[in-house]
């Protein structure tokens, strides 16, 4: 069981599954070998019926399509429509947001309210929208339809790319990339890479960064954004993690998918009197919210409720037979839950129109009766307590401290009065943290289970490099409990231990779900902004890695922080290797283009060399890979200090 | 770990705040929410409350404002384990520690007996001195300005013995050091220990001894506020500014003394959100990475022959001292020391003996550098209590001297002679006057290290306008009387070159822009008929600084075109001032006051300002702390006038400004003067009577009123129109 996953939680209800016969994504893995190698590393394409085609990537034929689409055609085609589909799927999302902030602002009375009006003042400054002397629904509304129109858009420039650094934004005009509007970038990747439209994988790619950029910096920055005025900006608080948390005597249930839109209105009617009345006559001692994937992550961040474990763990968390109801919504939802619950008292209840599960309940969640609706579910999942049957919850669970959004960081790095990113960058520069590395993205039953994360982020902050995460990744590095402060002196480098210590934060920092990298984006630029190093993202000491990616979504990010400028690496395997051509692109003359190129490697030991190596040569050209000598201050030298 | 540091500031803040509040409750009950609430003479309020949050507090019911925003602040207590972030929350605690003093502070304002002596220097009775006033922030400040003053050093807690607390103040003053000294530990403070070794302390000194409590540190932080507030133009409330100034431009450190506990770890955090690291001669703990100081936050345990240079380091700051081989101790610090009747070895020169100071310039081949001689009896051969007299004859020589700089290298001798720990000396030329204390003499100071100390300070700050310097001490009176009429003879020669020098008989005027480390925008423009308006440049003085430093704050400046010739406007000289001010001030009148006139920094000695119902003006002093009929202190006054921005009608100046010619020429020159406070007036009187006489106005010095006969504006109109003042018959102002 130890190959499947590291986690003890999950090695055992795996084990015990296998027992009893259950499917779950480990045994359906297995089932799909061998896989097609054609597929795994680009070389299908299906974008007409005059195929299937594949390329033979060995060199012998086939090495044409039957339109004669080449092995670099079909990959770029391939890997730019999973852009698509990941930026596609982050902005619908956002685009959820902006409709529910439309509501708090216009309807007071829908649940929904305004929550961060500072935020929403940075925000709506941010947008161009005035501020000064208007009522926070005012402010509101235009910033939504102001983030509305980014999606519709047909011309201009979506307005959160200004919050890049200047030389960052110069170069992508110059590239002609600046995404005009979040949709439109969408719908012409894919009419672009339709059968017989782009032929240049070149071509096809700047496309693809547009898409992404729109992605990044349009519908995940708006979700983000929206999020924290509707919800509160994250500050850190503490956490539990991994299955254990599920309660034996409470209610269990569990929230699983992206939008907290959702989230929100089940943690208000979980916490309603009313119905926590009802569950004590059921005999449950209360009731017990937790979260799977990243609406766990949402809710950790803003209400520090217990995430009972990342993507691989939703059939898991069913079979401990302790879940009242798992409630879903939109992304990273296995079609296989039904059957898992079937073997359980779990209620399955999905809330989304546009994601509906065949043997599932429905409770078609719109804004309007949201809470309503939510304490229907709640209900649903207490009426459901009396008929659980054996439990079998692991014990394993862990503490964490969460919360690390960009105002938080700000704050914790100096206060009130002196909140600012200096002190990061000075210690940057100082080499007391050798550089940043954000690592993300999902898990993958095709390599071992957490693992990657864990090895790769143990290796970074070991070499004092300090670790920024989000989704299931972060959910990964927070039950092997580095996402307790204590682990930096347990884990990390003298030098990043001391800033550790020094501010009281762990050395991994989870900054949200997978929509809040654009948290991310927004740090980098603030670095840049800040001095020091360099002025643009690409000069900084940074890297990015997902290890055990397996979503769409994933090649998205990867390819605007790459367009952003960062290096970018990912495990498992890339569905480009069919290509010489195109991994030279993608992998080398990315490099002089966007300043940031992708890699990809399974080993995380090399993963971490590699993100070491390239964040040593950022340091290098920023000559600050040695230390200096102290500066000492006269008189003069002090007169051309900023003040 | 810095946790520890953390944990025991936030409990102290909390302590902190809840005496503030139980004391602030005793005190509106006691006395009234309307009691007033005041350090005196300032214009800067409470200035923490002022500078951090724009409050401006007066009554004890405005410091439960205050108070709200320090229990606002108040963080929770770290866990010990799976702890939050704590560095952020700590400052916040820091700060909410400086408001939680403030109140407690001015709450002492209120009581009678005050438990401060309100006086720049302390007495044997009273040795705390509570906050400074802001004749002493101005004359200060200039120190800080020009770099006499490096930064301070606020010392908390009390030395293992009272040798190691003298000598750390000593080597802090050695390095131009202020020395701010708060907070006794278990009733022990460095401040008693160096009094109960007779250290002379007070602002002369640079030893302050602010207060006994712990909350006395917040005089500190708020003198540091005050000098981003006066000098570098911050507006009230806008902290960030305030702090970042404080953090570039006020290189100030806390020196943690003894055992720290909670409530003074709260002080070293609000300290660090100035940038003021704290570096302790006990363990507790350390914070290292940098960040919100320059360097370390917090070093320790450092022992306490290394702290002074320690500390040092850690602030970032460079000092460079020129060695001076005296036995006693040497820094500016000691510069306004005395030594009483009672104290005294011997007395040079003075009222009842002959002597005098002089510097000429030779030939190279007629000096030895570095030769000291000593005509007459050495220290050893007086009688202790006796008065000789005294001369010093320098004689330089170097391809850049000019005579012109002969007089600027002279006047320093005051300054170089009183640096020596235990020498007095006032006066310059033929006015002299020294004694030397029977420490010193104990400690094997003689008359030839006078010699020593001034071969060793000119070549220092002068070296590069001369080669050579040799040195004549002559203590028998034959000599003295000798050479006296040689050296009155030069003095007169001088003073007529002095007087001769007009602004019309030069091309180029020097810029100072010393002052620009605190207020970024101001220019000063120096004439031979305006001297800088802090009174210690002149004309020359720039010539010769530019001279030492040709890429330093002084400049010559090209006239060109004339634009205005009264109101003293020419077209390089804008063009400079637009520049150097960075593109703030687009005109520059030279002798006007309402018109485009000159900036200040904050370091003015004189304020005037137009009073509109006078058709005049009145001059103030910055030793003047009444109220002027403007209907402002000289500490509002300065508020309106300083940090490099032009208001019209407001102008500072020197004292020696206002006998000149060009004295606000644009509006009739001093013959607008209605007011002046008293002081002033009796000290520039030769040259009032003068102006009267040029302008040929009878009686004229009896038509200014002072504060004796005026205090209102209203009364002022009464009294002038009453002696029928020149200035009720001149054009308008406006």
């Amino acid at each position: 069981m130890k190959e499947k996953s590291i986690d003890p939680a999950v090695q055992h209800l795996v084990e015990k599954n296998a027992q009893q016969g259950l499917d779950t994504v480990w045994s359906r893995s297995d089932s799909q070998k061998p896989r097609c190698g054609y597929g795994e590393q680009g070389l299908c394409c299906q974008l007409c019926y005059m195929g299937p085609c594949r390329i033979n990537p060995r060199g012998k034929s086939p090495q044409k399509g039957v339109c004669g689409a080449s092995a670099e055609v079909i990959v770029a085609r391939n890997f730019a429509r999973m852009i698509a589909g990941g930026a596609a799927a982050h902005s619908d999302h956002g685009r959820e947001v902006a409709k529910i902030l439309l509501l708090a602002a216009k309807a007071p009375d829908s649940g929904y309210a305004i929550k961060d009006v500072n935020k929403l003042q940075k925000v709506a400054t941010a947008l161009g929208i005035e501020v000064k002397d208007r009522k926070k629904e005012d402010i509101a509304a235009e910033v939504a339809e102001r983030a509305l129109e980014n999606f519709g858009q047909q011309e201009g420039e979506v307005q959160f790319t200004r919050l890049a650094p200047p030389t960052r934004q110069a170069l992508w005009q110059e590239l002609n990339i600046v995404p005009r509007g979040i949709d439109r970038e969408i719908v012409e990747m894919m009419h672009r890479t339709a059968m017989g439209v782009d032929q240049d994988h070149r071509n096809i790619m700047l496309q693809g960064a547009r898409t992404a950029l729109a992605d990044g910096w349009g519908g995940s920055m708006i979700a983000t954004e929206l999020q924290d005025i509707l919800f509160g900006t994250p500050s850190p608080l503490r956490g539990q993690v991994n299955l254990g948390v599920l309660s034996k005597d409470k209610v269990n249930i569990v929230v699983h998918g992206h939008e907290p839109v959702l989230s929100e209105m089940l943690v208000l009617a979980s916490q309603d009197k009313e119905l926590l009345k009802m569950a004590k006559s059921q005999g449950a001692k209360g009731i017990n919210l937790a979260g799977i994937c990243c609406t766990a992550n949402e809710i950790l961040l803003r209400h520090g409720l217990p995430i009972a474990g990342n993507v691989l763990q939703q059939e898991l968390a069913i079979s401990t037979g302790a879940v009242e109801a798992m409630i879903v919504d939109v992304q990273c939802i296995m079609p296989s839950l039904p059957e898992i619950s079937k073997c359980y008292h779990t209620k399955l209840i999905t809330t989304s129109s546009k994601a509906k599960i065949e043997n599932a309940k429905n409770y078609e969640f719109s804004e309007k009766n949201s809470l309503q609706t939510a304490k229907d579910i709640v209900r649903e999942a207490i009426m459901n307590f009396s008929r659980r049957e054996k439990v079998d919850i692991p014990p394993e669970k862990m503490d964490l401290v969460a919360g690390f959004s960009h105002e938080a960081i700000i704050y914790m790095l100096g206060g009130a009065f002196r909140g600012s990113y200096v002190p990061l960058n000075d210690n940057v520069i100082n080499g007391r943290i050798k550089g940043v590395a954000g690592v993300v993205g999902c898990c993958n039953p095709k390599v071992t289970h957490d693992q990657c994360h864990v090895n790769l982020v143990e290796e970074l902050i070991a070499n004092n490099i300090l670790v920024v995460q989000t989704g299931c990744s972060a959910i990964a590095c927070a039950k092997a409990g580095f996402l307790v402060p204590e682990s930096a002196e347990k884990h990390a480098g003298q030098g990043l231990a001391e800033v550790c210590q020094a501010v009281g934060i762990p050395p991994v920092l989870h900054s949200g779900s997978c929509v809040d990298n654009s948290r991310i984006l927004i740090a980098l630029s603030e670095m840049v902004k800040i001095g020091g190093l360099g002025n643009d993202i690409s000069e900084l000491p940074v890297a990015g890695a997902a290890p055990e990616w397996m979503s769409e979504k994933a090649i998205a990010i990867g390819q605007y922080f790459v367009a952003s400028g960062v290096f970018t690496i990912f495990g498992v395997g890339l569905p480009v290797s069919g290509s010489e051509k195109f991994c030279q692109h993608i992998f080398k003359e990315f490099e002089d283009i966007f300043g940031g190129m992708w890699a990809a490697e399974p080993d995380p030991g090399k993963m971490a060399s590699r993100i070491i190596d390239h964040i040593d040569k950022k340091r290098e050209k920023l000559g600050i890979h040695k230390a200096k000598k102290r500066v000492l201050y006269d008189m003069a030298m002090r007169r051309e200090l900023d003040t | 770990m810095s946790k520890l540091i953390a944990t025991r500031a936030i409990r102290g803040a909390h302590k902190l705040v809840a005496r503030a509040e139980k004391e602030l409750k005793q005190a509106i009950e006691e006395k009234g929410p309307q009691t007033k609430v005041e350090f005196p003479n300032t214009g800067y309020y409470l200035p923490i409350s002022y500078g951090m949050l724009g409050l401006n507090i007066e009554t004890l019911a405005g410091l439960k404002e205050l108070l709200g925003q320090a229990k606002k602040l108040l963080p929770p207590i770290p866990e010990n384990k799976l702890w939050l972030p704590y560095l952020g929350h700590t400052l916040d605690a820091g700060m909410a520690t400086l408001f939680a003093d403030e109140i407690i502070e001015a709450i002492k304002y209120t009581q009678k007996p005050l438990p401060y002596l309100p006086e720049p220097n302390p007495s044997n009775e009273h040795l705390w001195l509570g906050a400074a006033n802001d004749v002493i922030l101005r004359e200060r400040g200039i120190e800080f300005v020009d770099g006499t003053a490096p930064g301070f050093a606020a010392c908390v807690g009390y030395c293992p013995s009272n040798d190691i607390a003298v000598r750390i103040a000593r080597e802090l003053q050695e390095k131009n050091l202020y020395v701010f000294i708060s907070a006794s530990t278990d009733g022990k403070s460095m401040a008693q220990q160096l009094q109960e070794e007779g250290v002379q302390m007070g602002w002369e000194t640079r030893l302050v001894p602010y207060g006994n409590d712990v909350t006395a540190t917040v005089h500190s932080l708020g003198f540091a506020t005050r000098v981003a507030l006066s000098f570098g133009g911050v507006q009230p409330g806008d902290y960030e500014r305030v702090l970042r100034y404080n953090k570039n431009r006020v290189f100030a450190f806390v020196l943690a003394l003894g055992p720290v506990d909670d409530e003074k770890h709260a002080q070293a955090a609000g300290a660090i959100n100035f940038g003021f690291p704290t570096i302790a001669d006990t363990d507790i703990d350390q914070i290292l990475p940098t960040g919100i100081c320059t360097y370390e936050h917090v070093v320790s345990p450092v022992p306490h022959e290394k702290i002074v240079s320690k500390a040092i380091e850690v602030r970032g700051l460079k000092i460079t001292v020129t060695k001076v081989p005296v036995p006693v101790s040497y820094g500016p610090a000691f510069q306004g020391e005395r030594v009483r009747k009672d104290e005294m070895y011997v007395e040079l020169a003075g009222q009842t003996k002959p002597g005098f100071e002089y510097l000429t310039t030779k030939e190279l081949d007629e000096v030895e550098d570095g030769k000291i001689e000593v005509i007459g009896p050495e220290i050893d051969e007086v009688e202790e209590g006796s008065t000789i007299p005294f001369a010093i004859w320098i004689e330089v020589a170097g391809r850049e001297m000019q005579p012109d700089f002969e007089p600027i290298l002279e006047r320093q001798i005051h300054d170089f002679i009183n640096g020596a720990n235990g020498i007095f000396h006032l006066g310059q030329r033929d006015i002299n006057w020294l004694r030397i204390g029977k420490e010193a003499k104990q400690k094997g100071f003689k008359f030839k290290h006078f010699g020593s100390i001034l071969h060793a300070k000119l070549h220092g700050e002068y070296g590069k306008i001369f080669d050579k310097v040799q040195i004549r001490i002559y203590t028998r009176e034959k000599e003295v009387l000798d050479l006296i009429d040689t050296a009155r003879k030069v003095y007169q020669q001088r003073d007529a070159r002095l007087a001769d020098m007009t602004d019309e008989a030069v091309d180029m005027f020097y810029s100072c822009t010393l002052c620009q480390s605190f207020a970024p925008n101001h220019v000063c423009i120096i004439t031979p008929e305006r001297s800088g308006l802090c009174g210690a440049y002149n004309w020359l003085d720039g010539k010769a600084a530019h001279r030492i430093n040709p890429t330093g704050p002084n400049q010559p400046v090209n006239k060109g075109k004339v634009i205005d010739e009264l109101k003293g406007q020419w077209h390089d000289i804008n063009e400079f001032v637009h520049h150097q001010s960075h593109k703030t001030l687009e005109f520059f009148n030279a002798y006007s006051i309402i018109e485009h006139p000159m900036t200040s920094c904050g370091c003015f000695e004189c304020i005037s300002c137009v009073l509109p119902s006078t058709n005049g003006i009145m001059t103030v002093y910055r030793d003047f702390t009444e109220m002027t009929p403007s209907g402002m202190k000289f500490s509002t006054l300065a508020g309106n006038v300083g940090g490099g921005v032009q208001t019209p009608g407001f102008i500072g100046h020197s004292k020696q400004y206002i006998g000149s010619n060009k004295f606000i020429r644009a509006e009739g020159g001093a013959k607008r003067i209605v007011w002046m406070n008293k002081d002033l007036k009796e000290e520039l009187e030769p040259l009032i009577r003068k102006i009267g006489e040029q302008e040929g106005l009878e009686g004229f010095f009896d038509m200014i009123a002072d504060e004796t006969v005026a205090t209102t504006e209203e009364e002022v109109l009464a009294y002038i129109t009453q002696k029928n003042h020149p200035a009720l018959s001149l054009p308008p102002l406006f």
